[in-house]
């Protein structure tokens, strides 16, 4: 077996499908709770790229999205990201702050704040519940939020998985439900090195 | 019919007029575009790192500057291009998030500017625009015809340089 995740067997992608499904179910409560609605989740995707791809997931490179971006500390270094397209930021902060805001409109200050701190504590509790699950030591980083075209916002979780190759492992989860759809997407992105200790804290042998 | 020619990430690739090369969503990485006016070809790389040097992984050179700008410069004289007409340009190099810790990946834009700079130094072509740095993302497009590059960003607008 191997650590390379473009020669993963199905096994392996299944252990991080799971991985995937349990972090983002806990983080899908977690905004549940903070609005008072019901969250559904679909099936989380894992997925093998080349690195110049990976924007082709959220709309292409220049589509616009709001994303809150980490880096995961501890035993298995990682980027992690947060990603919304424009509607569905809009719809979110609208449900949290009952303000809705037109599509022309730039995001005020108290928007950004809204975002960075639902993308804080979706982040958090994804992570956390992994930690849980695989035992390792998990933190993030202080998140960060951006308002940009993707490409350019996923390339900068791309600069250390390029320099030993070009394909990224990628944890993909949308949840939706609400009034108006709201679709989410976590990006996991673990340092090429940080495979083989997940695996070995989940008992997959390698 | 003019047609665009797309340049992925990591990726570089050349326009003859009428036709223009674009690249979406420029970061911390560079877009560095070459310029022959005489026989209007334009070439456009991508250039995610600053060095093959350090790198575990060095298969595609159009992931580095130190490799991606010589390359393209080969591909452009075998359309007939001459290194002393080029003149080059470059826009990207944004750090798009800020964090008190990080170190040096958090600078990357910085470093991908200065390493693309040294090797248009190296190979003796003149920069005669640039718009780096920042923390906001880019889209670039050159017009093989005039050699205009349009910087577009989602809340700077459109510039030409």
């Amino acid at each position: 077996m191997t650590t390379n995740p473009k020669e993963f067997d199905d096994f392996q992608f299944d252990v991080l499908k799971e991985v995937g499904n349990i972090g983002a179910g806990n983080a899908a409560t977690a905004l549940s709770q903070l609005i008072n609605k019901e969250i559904d989740m679909k099936v989380p995707q894992v997925s093998v790229l080349p690195i110049t791809e990976i924007a082709g997931e959220v709309g292409g490179a220049d589509a616009l999205v709001v994303a809150v971006f980490l880096r995961i500390l501890g035993d298995v270094p990682g980027y992690m990201f947060f990603v919304l397209n424009e509607q569905s930021a809009r719809n979110l902060v609208k449900q949290m702050t009952g303000v809705q805001s037109e599509p022309d409109d730039v995001f005020s200050d108290m928007e950004i704040s809204a975002l960075n701190e639902v993308g804080n504590i979706l982040s958090g509790s994804y992570l956390s519940s992994m930690a849980d699950l695989t035992g390792l030591n998990m933190q993030p980083s202080v998140p960060a939020i951006a308002i940009d075209m993707a490409g350019a916002i996923l390339s900068y979780g791309l600069v250390e998985i390029s320099q030993s190759g070009d394909y990224a492992l990628m944890i993909d989860t949308s949840f939706f439900g609400l009034e108006e759809e709201v679709t989410g997407h976590f990006f996991l992105l673990p340092d090429p090195d940080s495979f083989e200790k997940l695996f070995s804290a989940l008992g997959v042998q390698l | 019919m003019s047609k665009i020619v797309k340049v992925g990430m990591a990726d570089l690739n050349v326009a003859v007029s009428p036709d223009k090369i674009r690249t979406t969503g420029l970061g911390s990485c560079v877009g560095v575009v070459l310029y022959d006016s005489m026989i209007k070809v334009a070439g456009m790389a991508h250039v995610m790192l600053p060095s093959s040097e350090i790198a575990r992984d060095k298969t595609n050179p159009a992931k580095f500057a130190d490799t991606a700008i010589p390359l393209l410069l080969e591909k452009m004289e075998k359309l007939g291009a001459v290194r002393r007409r080029l003149t080059a340009k470059m826009a990207g190099g944004a750090q798009m998030f800020s964090f008190s810790t990080g170190g040096d990946a958090m600078r990357i834009g910085q470093r991908n500017v200065e390493a693309c700079k040294s090797v248009l130094e190296q190979l003796k072509i003149r920069l005669v625009a640039e718009d780096t740095g920042g923390n906001y993302g880019r889209t670039i497009e050159m017009d093989a015809e005039t050699g205009i590059l349009m910087i577009k960003t989602v809340s700077k607008g459109v510039k030409e340089v």
